[in-house]
């Protein structure tokens, strides 16, 4: 039977009676009306979340799944949660609408618009008087004072408060009066915040084309605002913060964006730098007097070594000439002369070579190693006469 | 001064695309320079607005023709 989820999460109206508390923490007590009652037993872990002081008599609205007490057979709820009545009727009303909306998709991620990052206009709807207000414009003011604070004033609890809310909601979207819409109030009882769980104002909040932040309350405090709305924020002061960027840190990302802009500069002049440098080693570029310089000590080299070429050149033909010279000085005419040999020369001056050119009779000059002898020829024999 | 004056968000938005361009180092030199001096007219822009900035609060009313009439608002004379 505790399967059964139709038995869980069911809620009874009735009057408190018998309520007990036994010493294990556990409360017992039995709810009554005009046709019946029935047993409760609520564990000392829910026990303790009790926010009000029973009293029997009292009506009240108890929250809890139906089970068997096996001992007698008889039906009982174990009791999770115990409201007063009206509060408790809220409390109905608010999961009702809150389930209707969430299954119509009102709360789905899919509708949330982002929230500008560094709104200019800010739609504040609330209640001019009070907190909420005041904490709203303290922070935003010490944040980030760029934005304007447009406040839409309404009232925020009453009758006539979700219809004002709605309104604003939907008039600040018609005028486009900011760029972002803080609606909310501060903290009080359950019945104090009941415009924000309003289905008017729930609507307004999912019809609009601006982003909204919603602020009710205190950390604990749930509207249907808070599911609906793009932003929840726990309290107003937090729905400034979450609403515009901190000053300060803007600031330190200014300087931080001041630094890096510099460094990726100096960066890239470095390496750019680098660059240059690796093109101007190139001495061409370096310097032009210096180029010419480098050629035409190159030409100087080369004429050096052409010159000493020469040189040596030179001095291997004066060897090879005083070797000839040598030579020549041994095969001089002079020279065999000198050793007894003779030179016979007819009246031409010829060199006689044969005995056929001079005859008998004929006048030769005979030349010496020292002077020379004028002959007359006695006779011309074709072989010499041994001696 | 300025013509029409940029916002702080158009500003900053373009300072970071500057910072960020400038940074994987994808510009001419030429326009780098030109990046880079835009980027620390931004940087000191932005942080004039800050420094200088003094937030404004108004109340809106609805006027006659249903537009809204911006009137003074002053929290400080408001209780706590």
């Amino acid at each position: 039977m505790d399967s059964e989820p139709e038995l869980r999460n069911i809620y009874i109206h009735g009057e408190l009676s018998n309520y007990k508390i036994y010493p294990s923490g556990h409360h017992y007590f039995t709810m009554k009306d005009a046709t019946g009652a029935l047993r409760c037993v609520m564990f000392r872990g829910s026990a303790a979340r009790l926010k009000f002081r029973h009293e029997n008599g009292m009506k009240v609205v108890a929250c809890g799944r139906i089970t068997v007490f096996p001992r007698d057979g008889a039906y009982q709820l174990y009791c999770e949660e115990l409201t007063p009545e009206g509060v408790g009727e809220l409390t109905i009303a608010f999961e009702q609408l809150k389930e209707k909306l969430h299954q119509e998709g009102l709360f789905d991620a899919s509708h949330k618009k982002p929230l500008p990052q560094y709104p200019e206009k800010i739609a504040v709807i609330t209640s001019s008087a009070g907190a909420a207000v005041h904490d709203m414009i303290r922070v935003l003011r010490k944040r980030y004072p760029l934005a304007k604070v447009v406040l839409l004033p309404v009232r925020v609890q009453g009758a006539e408060a979700p219809p004002e809310i709605a309104g604003a909601i939907r008039y600040a979207n018609r005028w486009k009066v900011a760029d972002l819409i803080i609606t909310g109030r501060g903290g009080g009882s359950i019945e104090d915040l009941w415009a924000f769980n309003d289905e008017r104002v729930a609507r307004a909040i999912f019809a609009s084309e601006l982003p909204v932040i919603s602020a009710v309350g205190h950390e604990p405090d749930v509207t249907i605002s808070d599911f609906v709305a793009d932003l929840r924020a726990a309290t107003p002061s937090n729905a400034a913060e979450l609403a515009v960027p901190d000053q300060g840190e803007l600031l330190r990302y200014l300087k931080s964006a001041e630094s890096r802009l510099a460094h990726a500069e100096s960066t890239r002049l470095a390496k750019l730098r680098q660059t240059l440098t690796a093109l101007a080693e190139k001495r061409v570029l370096q310097d032009q007097m210096a180029y010419l310089q480098d050629k035409r000590m190159l030409v100087l080299h080369v004429q050096q070594r052409l010159g000493d070429l020469s040189a040596r050149l030179l001095a291997q033909k004066r060897e090879r000439f005083s070797a000839l010279a040598a030579g020549l000085e041994a095969m001089s005419p002079l020279k065999v002369l000198a050793r007894g040999y003779a030179v016979a020369r007819g009246e031409q001056g010829e060199v006689i070579r044969s005995w056929r050119d001079a005859p008998s009779g004929s006048k030769v000059d005979v030349l010496l190693g020292e002077g020379s002898l004028r002959c007359t020829v006695v006779e011309a024999r074709e072989k010499e006469e041994s001696v | 001064m300025s013509e029409k004056k940029k916002t702080f968000e158009e500003q900053i938005t373009r300072l970071e695309e500057i910072v960020s361009r400038l940074e994987r180092g994808e510009v001419q030199l030429s326009e780098s320079l030109a990046l880079f001096e835009e980027g620390t007219k931004l940087v000191s822009s932005c942080s004039g607005m800050l420094d200088t900035a003094e937030q404004k609060v108004v109340k809106l009313m609805k006027g006659a023709d249903g537009a809204p009439v911006e009137t003074p608002f002053a929290d400080e004379d408001q209780p706590e």
